[in-house]
């Protein structure tokens, strides 16, 4: 890939007006409309909401608890369970037992956090051949690209872009037809499956009191990745785990209804250990690896509730911002009003601060959210991080330090606006302004802007009611 | 009959860039029966520090409304959902845990914005009128999703007749100092709107929120659009503003 424009602002100006902008709005307008007709659907959803967030804090507080309890299921089912402080560890671990187990080809299922810890080019430098079977990041991988929404990979692209992509990589005939294309995809992952010697796969829930993880997905591959390698290796970031069943089945209520408008994904995959003497299929070992790498140090911070994020995408769907320039311009794996939270919280302050000011704090992703995470809330938390730091821009923090110094003082306001009206004279036609100066020409290449009024409300006021 | 006594905050925008809207605003509530007082020395309530994120500037902004207020009686009213929402919601968490804290929450708790006042305080019988035109209602986010405002325009806008608006409690993408710092981003989100608000076939757009109007009619005003752009309060007191 070509390198990057360095800014959100840089990568976001770079995406407007594109193709995969488009693409990208057009599928964020679907699937808030499947999720708004799903929700509509089931007068419980408030109910389920609240409980949802009840439950995910609940194990936010309880987690070393949760982890130990859950470990130690894993481990009496006859399964490993492996915590990596970070990527390296968690990169190394799986390539250990990756070589142990004399592994070589290996499918994987969607896994986020795989994204997080760039799991697929390091293996690949290690020497292992790594497939994506999920349709999306199948296609994902095989362009190089990366994914452009945590729940649907290659939003950015629409079917002709992908017919192409298949008929340079695969060698087959182009088409556009999505059912064909589905067909290719199919018959090409099947025998590679069959091949596999080892599974990845991520983690939706995993229930600390029976050692269970979840994977939800809608094609099917999670279950093949699961069970049909002799390895399976479960990788769980380590805020994604509730106490019990019941909990589980509350957030499978309304995760597939807020990410996609389905009342449960086409598959809801559960693996409780590796495969018990009688079983006719699943793999002879299960690894688990749970995965920090930063989300200690968020749970210690202001913005602790962004871990009980269930990862469905809706924030994403609904915000004006994502909707306009696509994941791409987030520059990581998370993105979105939940990735702007994440991000710096797990990669640091620089260069991800600036992501909290892609927002127009509007709140539609607070509406959706199912388990009601207060995200502009946490959005503010982090700008105001961000400026404690001295991490703004110098126009900004001086031009923000004379307004505040303005307004404090009301004989220094009425000056300021006399000014302003004056000043504009010469730029003003019929009351608006065409070009301003300075950094209000971002504001003016795109609109107009109104000529600070002759007299002013406080003016008006002290002439015709002041007493 | 001597009607409720409220406290006009008008908004920095309003006292700057549309004085109009200020005196819409004292003609609708003055024949809503209210003695309207307007605190002189008001500035801005901080949220633009806040959004950024410079709190000591942001508290230094809002202590000064906050000692203006304190001293004064009866209903805060604020033609802005925007303002509003900072004053109820978000000084008591600015000034949490400082000796400011009850007063942010003794001022706060007066603070109404306009529509809300009318409808919910004073149940008002009072209705907009616009002869011939045709509105598209512009929700702004802050107050429609933080004070939950929406049917109170809707009603005071009852007689009057309205476009059906695509996506219109949809962010329009001005975000405050958001449409200065990434204002080619701001300008999509608003484009795309301008296009649903051109679609609706409606010649007049309203609002609750000078902050969203300007950016809007800025953007209108650059396509050369036909269509007028109006406060609730505009068209609340008709031709007598």
């Amino acid at each position: 890939m070509t390198s990057q424009p360095v800014t959100f602002l840089g990568r976001a100006e770079a995406l407007l007006g594109t193709r995969e902008a488009v693409s990208v709005n057009q599928g964020m307008l679907h699937l808030t409309e499947m999720r708004d007709t799903a929700v509509a659907a089931f007068p419980l959803m408030d109910a389920m909401r609240d409980r949802a967030r009840v439950i995910r804090l609940h194990a936010l507080a309880n987690l070393d608890r949760l982890l130990s309890h859950f470990a130690d299921q894993v481990i009496e089912l006859g399964g490993q369970v492996h915590f990596a402080a970070d990527a390296e560890e968690a990169n190394e671990i799986i390539a250990r037992i990756l070589e142990e187990t004399g592994s070589h080809l290996v499918v994987k299922s969607k896994s986020m956090v795989s994204e997080e810890i760039h799991l697929n080019p390091y293996l690949e430098a290690r020497g292992f051949e790594v497939v994506e079977t999920d349709l999306g990041e199948f296609i994902v991988q095989l362009a190089g690209d990366t994914p452009s929404h945590i729940i649907a990979p290659t939003i950015h692209l629409d079917r002709y872009d992908i017919g192409t992509l298949f008929a340079q990589k695969l060698g087959v005939q182009e088409t556009s037809d999505p059912i064909q294309l589905n067909q290719i995809a199919r018959e090409h992952l099947r025998e590679i499956f069959l091949r596999a010697d080892a599974g990845i796969s991520g983690v939706n829930i995993a229930v600390a009191e029976s050692g269970s993880v979840i994977t939800v997905t809608n094609e099917g591959n999670g279950r093949l990745v699961t069970t049909a390698p002799r390895v399976h290796i479960a990788l769980l970031g380590m805020e994604r785990i509730v106490s019990r069943w019941e909990d589980a089945s509350v957030i499978l209520e309304v995760l597939a209804r807020s990410a996609t408008g389905q009342r449960l994904s086409s598959y809801t995959n559960v693996v409780t250990g590796p495969r018990r003497e009688g079983d006719e299929d699943g793999p002879q070992q299960l690894h688990v690896v749970v995965l920090d790498n930063g989300r200690s140090e968020i749970l210690g911070s202001d913005t602790a509730e962004i871990l009980a994020c269930i990862r469905c995408g809706a924030c994403l769907n609904v915000c004006p911002v994502f909707r306009t320039v696509g994941g791409h311009a987030y520059g990581t794996v998370y993105s979105g009003p939940v990735g702007s939270i994440v991000t710096p919280g797990l990669l640091g302050m620089e260069p991800w601060w600036e992501l909290p000011y892609a927002s127009t704090l509007c709140g539609a992703c607070e509406e959706v959210c199912p388990i009601r995470i207060q995200i502009p809330s946490m959005l503010l938390k982090l700008r105001a991080r961000a400026a404690a730091e001295g991490r703004l821009p110098g126009w900004l923090e001086r031009g923000m330090r004379r307004y505040a110094n303005t307004v404090h003082t009301p004989s220094k306001w009425e000056r300021a606006k006399r000014l302003a009206h004056s000043v504009t004279g010469p730029i003003s036609r019929d009351g608006w302004i065409r070009r301003l100066p300075g950094r209000g020409r971002g504001w003016t290449a795109y609109r107009d802007f109104p000529r600070p009024a002759r007299e002013s409300f406080s003016a008006w006021w002290r002439s015709n009611r002041g007493t | 009959m001597e009607g409720p006594t409220v406290q006009l905050v008008v908004t920095c925008l309003v006292d700057a860039l549309a004085p109009q809207v200020g005196r819409a605003t004292v003609t609708v509530l003055t024949r809503a029966g209210c003695q309207v007082e307007f605190p002189e020395g008001q500035t801005c309530c901080g949220q633009p520090a806040f959004n950024v994120g410079m709190l000591t500037e942001a508290r230094r902004m809002a202590g000064h409304t906050l000692d203006l207020l304190d001293v004064t009686q009866g209903t805060v009213v604020v033609p802005s959902g925007s303002c509003a929402d900072m004053m109820t919601r978000h000084y008591a968490e600015l000034f949490a845990g400082t000796d400011r804290e009850q007063q942010a929450e003794r001022v706060g708790s007066r603070v109404r914005e306009l529509s809300q006042f009318l409808v919910d305080d004073l149940d008002t019988d009072l209705k907009g009128s616009c002869d011939g035109c045709t509105v598209a209602y512009h929700h702004s986010c802050h107050g429609l999703r933080g004070l939950g405002l929406g049917h109170q325009a809707e009603q005071l806008l009852s007689e009057v007749e309205m476009a059906e608006l695509e996506g219109a409690k949809d962010c329009c993408g001005f975000g405050g100092v958001f449409a200065i710092e990434m204002p080619a981003v701001s300008a999509a989100i608003m484009n795309e709107k301008l296009d649903r608000i051109e679609a609706s076939g409606a010649d007049t757009l309203v609002g609750g929120d000078v902050s969203c109007l300007i950016h809007l009619e800025g953007g209108l005003r650059r396509r050369n659009s036909k269509i007028s752009v109006k406060h609730l309060a505009e068209i609340l007191a008709g031709d007598d503003s």
